[in-house]
């Protein structure tokens, strides 16, 4: 007769009860796996919406247009920068232009409404010359250079910018201001179809945006129609956006469509939504916080310290002259 | 072994759930789709996803008054402590990868800006509630010193809303819903309270 192999010991044996249950377990096991996968689902839909919402897809580079001509562009050394550019993708992805939506990856994705071409700039107020200007127009006055900038946000964030555009001060030269002409306004389009995001009135639109004259003739001051050599996307504020290197981003209107001369300080966007957050000056100073962060230090997008800022955004040198005798944290 | 409860099941799913955002949060870190700033995505993921668990915590007893569901009250527990550790996290990735650990800079930010004292004030509230959640607190301290004590959860699901609301530049609708839906809690809570006490009137 074979030998049987031992059998289990009496207390391994599965309980009755338990053994009955089976099927039970295996139910609340799929039970459990299916609600733990739908918790899990709808947190993470939940925590990404709004402004924690990231980039879905970065949009390609534009290709130059077939047929159109390739821009020729300059690349003076005056305006070499020694520091790391931020990646096209991040410049392109990042975005605080909330006529195209409110959080950084949305402009991105919303920036093919804008239809730039044809587009026209109207020169308005105390100007010799008023007149409507295209883009081609502008290029053809100013040719094309390139400045890499860095550009700082009042979120405390920055990026360095390798803009293609030509000096503020050389289109203001051209449309001879008059005396009278203290102040230079900048307005973007206001057209909700193209710009949904005008559809809701969380700022007065259109956006406006000013800067003193011995501001906007500074060197620095640029207007530009493109980055990293190519058109701006829409979401960077195709196709003609101002640049002031040593303020706060918010400063350079996007898509601009109206470059006026008016004799008293223009009233701005974000001054006029929150005065005591954004002045009109809007000088980056790290030794003036806004009111909800400070200022003293900024993350260098890309990198994983925090970097000192520096006043005037590192441009001291050259535009400290314009505040002479201004008290900075009254004019912020 | 005494048969549990149908739905025992649901506690452990919440826990795990939570564990599957928070991965899925990191395996988007680790393979850069948090876009440009991935230290402030994650840090706004994060704190929604805090606001999003205390709400669902406070929606227990609301729905129990409304619908006449109990299941959400014994899961309450678990959503109050897995948002606790979201809060923690939240504030871990600010001191740490966000700020670099200056805790002077963070202290002073505590002490100067409304948005993070409110944060961090809810932080420290939910600290003693967190240690107090398991049952043999609630038989320590008795139950109605225990029921006071987790009144607080009603302020920290304020202060959470009121630090998202101060955070915000312009549009201020996500904040509002949220604000929105506990007072609304708060509202169904009192309505039932004024309608039982008056029974209770009437009954002496």
């Amino acid at each position: 007769m074979p030998k049987l192999p031992p059998e289990p010991k009496s207390s391994e044996i599965t309980a009755p009860e338990l053994y009955a249950r089976r099927r039970e377990f295996l139910k609340t096991g799929a039970l459990c796996v299916a609600s733990s996968v739908g918790v899990g689902v709808a947190l993470s839909q939940l925590s990404s919406l709004g402004s924690a919402d990231p980039p879905k897809k970065p949009p390609p580079m534009p290709k130059p247009e077939a047929g159109a001509a390739p821009w020729k562009v300059e690349h003076p050394g005056r305006y070499k920068l020694d520091e790391q550019q931020t990646p096209y993708e991040d410049v392109t992805t990042y975005n605080n232009y909330y006529e195209l939506g409110l959080s950084k990856s949305e402009p991105a994705e919303q920036a093919h409404h804008l239809k730039t071409k044809p587009w026209s700039v109207r020169v308005t107020g105390q100007v010799q010359k008023p007149q409507t200007l295209d883009i081609d127009t502008l290029i053809r006055w100013f040719g094309l250079e390139e400045r890499v900038y860095r550009m700082r946000c009042v979120e405390a964030w920055s990026m360095v910018i390798p803009w293609v555009g030509f000096p503020l001060g050389e289109l203001i030269k051209r449309l001879e201001p008059t005396s009278r002409a203290k102040y230079v306004t900048f307005k973007t389009l206001l057209d909700p179809e193209q710009l949904p995001g005008q559809g809701r009135r969380v700022l007065p639109w259109p956006y406006a945006e000013g800067l003193r004259i011995d501001e906007a003739t500074h060197p620095l001051a640029f207007l530009a129609l493109g980055l990293y050599g190519a058109p701006l996307p829409g979401q960077n504020g195709a196709p003609l956006r101002l640049v002031v290197p040593w303020k706060y981003g918010f400063k350079g209107g996007k898509s601009l469509v109206e470059i006026g001369f008016v004799e008293r300080e223009p009233t701005t966007t974000w001054n006029l939504a929150a005065p005591s957050e954004y002045g009109f000056y809007a000088n980056v100073n790290p030794k003036v916080d806004h009111p909800r962060w400070s200022q003293a230090s900024e993350r260098r997008i890309g990198e994983l310290t925090r970097r000192a800022t520096l006043p005037f955004n590192g441009y001291a040198a050259e535009v400290a002259d314009l505040y002479r005798g201004m008290d900075l944290s009254r004019d912020f | 072994m005494a048969p549990k409860s149908r739905q025992a099941y649901l506690a452990p799913a919440i826990v795990s759930g939570w564990l599957l955002a928070l991965a899925q949060l990191g395996y988007r870190i680790a393979r850069h789709q948090l876009g440009a700033n991935p230290i402030a995505t994650a840090l706004n993921q994060l704190g929604l996803l805090a606001l999003v668990l205390l709400v669902a915590s406070l929606s227990a007893t609301p729905l129990k008054l409304t619908l006449g569901w109990t299941w959400p009250l014994r899961v309450r527990r678990t959503f109050g402590l897995v948002a606790f550790f979201t809060v923690l996290l939240h504030f871990l990735l600010y001191l740490g990868p966000d700020q670099g650990f200056d805790l002077l800079q963070v202290l002073s930010d505590i002490a100067k800006r409304p948005f993070i004292a409110v944060g961090f004030l809810a932080l420290l509230l939910l600290v003693p509630l967190a240690w107090t959640s398991s049952k043999q607190a609630v038989q320590r301290l008795t139950f109605p010193v225990w029921q006071r004590l987790h009144r607080l959860v009603y302020v920290i699901g304020l202060l959470a809303a009121l630090h998202f609301f101060l955070r915000v530049k312009a549009d201020h609708t996500q904040p509002l819903i949220y604000a929105a839906v506990i007072l609304l809690g708060f509202t169904i809570r009192l309505v039932a309270w004024r309608i039982k006490s008056r029974k209770r009137t009437r009954l002496a």
